[in-house]
């Protein structure tokens, strides 16, 4: 091997980069707000009383759990036209199919969190007169939400990570700028290598916030 | 002669096919102080808990000073509507056996979550009466600790000052002692005690004979699915008069000196 690295052309292009960052930065934190907070309700509709609302929620974790959310990209941006009359940009195609398959995965983690919850808690709760919905917002999600962080952080960075699957239907983000760049300057190597690392670079600091958010919430221990 | 604050009659609670009790009736008055005594299972938890509708009673009517609590459906069982189960929780309180305190709330946050929540009470004037309540049960330098730093007394306590925050016209007690070392079960009795003396109505199950001889102007026995005998604490516990009671009391006295 004497290869011979050279990064120069690589940061030549370093604001085709900066946009492709603001690109990936831009889906992530929708998805990341869409997926939880989709999460979260799907999560309450699969302990509905309800058996149509129960039904409905647990197929659609089934559905957005098994299948590729590459396939669902494509699908969003390419067939939903066809049978609806509505015409879907990368950016919202990439959403629907990132936000809907987090949502899948996020429901069951805070599904097994609320179950976690002694239901003395609940009791304790409704026996001073609180709301269902009370005694969920005040009691049993600050608990359940402590104890399901690290398995939603690991979410957050799947989340992350996948954004760059928007690269197929050409949504501009890091990767996509990435190929663009590799094409022209021929240094496949050397621009995938720096996307690498500028992933990481933004996503450790993340998750040390996200070691120090649990350390915060573990004080009443 | 008052009215009854609280009022069952042909109460009654199924699980699936097992029959837990039925055919229970029973007047509370103002201040009366009773205190439910059986077997391990015999239905004492149950019995409180459908006093709440923490379960949902299977027959007969709950009257709250005279009025009816839930309606009556087609099948002839009571349903509760969500706003109907929020006002009587705030008139009938309840202390559970294992405390159920809120872990991640400090002392005065669990005492004054059910103001500011359900009463919507501001903060700020919450945590004063939380304080206030939490004098009452001598427990006012803990306010801004972590009931996880408490001992098994001193959380009980606070689960007794979180349901007096609410101003429950009647208080039941779940064995609120069993769960204690010997040595803490004095201080919490000690408030109950003190409740009593404030002329304050509850209903409290447990294990305590000579407590409950001492605390109660009425005694429960409960067994065979109702109330078994009840009577005041000389009558029942002194000189009871159906051989179940006897021999629970029997049992109870064995290793006494
Ligand atoms: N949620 C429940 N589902 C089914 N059976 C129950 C439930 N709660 C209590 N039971 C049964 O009802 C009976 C009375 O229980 P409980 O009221 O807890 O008795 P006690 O408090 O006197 O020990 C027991 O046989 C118990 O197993
Ligand atoms: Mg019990």
């Amino acid at each position: 091997m004497n290869y011979i690295w050279n990064f120069q052309d690589v940061f030549d292009n370093w604001w085709a980069l900066a946009i492709g960052a603001a690109g990936t930065l831009r889906l992530f934190v929708v998805c990341l707000v869409l997926g939880m907070g989709l999460g979260l309700i799907i999560a309450l509709g699969k302990r509905s009383r309800n058996r149509p609302v129960r039904w409905l929620s647990t197929a659609f974790v089934e559905f957005f759990r098994n299948t590729p959310v590459l396939v669902q990209i494509l699908w969003f941006y390419y067939a939903l036209p066809i049978i609806a009359p509505i015409e879907i940009g990368p950016f919202l195609a990439a959403i629907l199919g990132i936000s809907l398959n987090s949502a899948a995965y996020s429901a069951e983690i805070y599904r097994g969190g609320i179950q976690s919850i002694e239901p003395g808690q609940w009791e304790a709760a409704r026996a001073i007169g609180m709301s269902g919905l009370q005694t969920l917002r005040r009691v049993i999600l600050p608990q359940a939400i402590r104890r399901i962080i690290p398995a939603l952080t690991n979410r957050g960075v799947e989340i992350f990570k996948m954004t760059t699957l928007a690269s197929v239907v050409a949504y501009v983000e890091l990767l996509q700028q990435g190929k663009l760049i590799a094409s022209l300057n021929y240094n496949p190597l050397e621009v995938y290598t720096v996307i690498a690392a500028i992933f990481l670079i933004i996503l450790y600091p993340i998750v040390r916030l996200t070691y120090a958010l649990e350390r915060h919430l573990a004080r009443s221990d | 002669m008052s009215a009854p604050v609280l009022r069952l009659s042909g109460f009654g609670k199924q699980f699936g096919s097992l029959r837990v009790f039925s055919d229970v009736d029973l007047d509370v008055m103002p201040g009366d102080r009773i205190a439910i005594l059986g077997a391990s299972g015999s239905g004492k938890s149950t019995l409180l808990r459908c006093i709440n509708v923490l379960e949902t009673p299977s027959e007969g009517r709950l009257e709250l000073d005279g009025e009816l609590v839930g309606q009556p459906s087609r099948a002839g069982d009571m349903r509760f509507s969500e706003r109907e189960l929020c006002a009587l929780r705030q008139r009938v309180g309840m202390v559970f056996q294992q405390f159920n305190l809120f872990p991640h709330m400090t002392v005065a946050g669990n005492v004054a979550e059910g103001l500011k929540t359900v009463r919507s009470v501001k903060s700020q004037k919450a945590l004063e009466r939380a304080v206030a309540e939490l004098q009452r049960v001598g427990l006012a330098d803990k306010a801004d600790t972590y009931p996880s730093r408490l001992s098994g007394g001193q959380k009980q306590r606070v689960a007794i000052a979180r349901a007096l925050a609410m101003d429950p016209e009647i208080l039941l007690f779940d064995e609120p002692t069993s769960a204690l070392d010997p040595a803490l079960v004095g201080e919490v009795l000690g408030v109950i005690e003190q409740l009593a003396n404030e002329g304050r109505t509850m209903l409290l199950v447990t294990h305590e004979i000579g407590f409950a001889y001492h605390f109660a102007t009425r005694i429960l026995y409960l067994a065979e699915g109702g109330i078994y005998e009840s009577g005041t604490p000389d009558e029942v516990l002194k000189n009871p008069k159906r051989p179940l009671t006897q021999q629970f009391l029997a049992e109870h006295r064995r290793f006494q000196f």
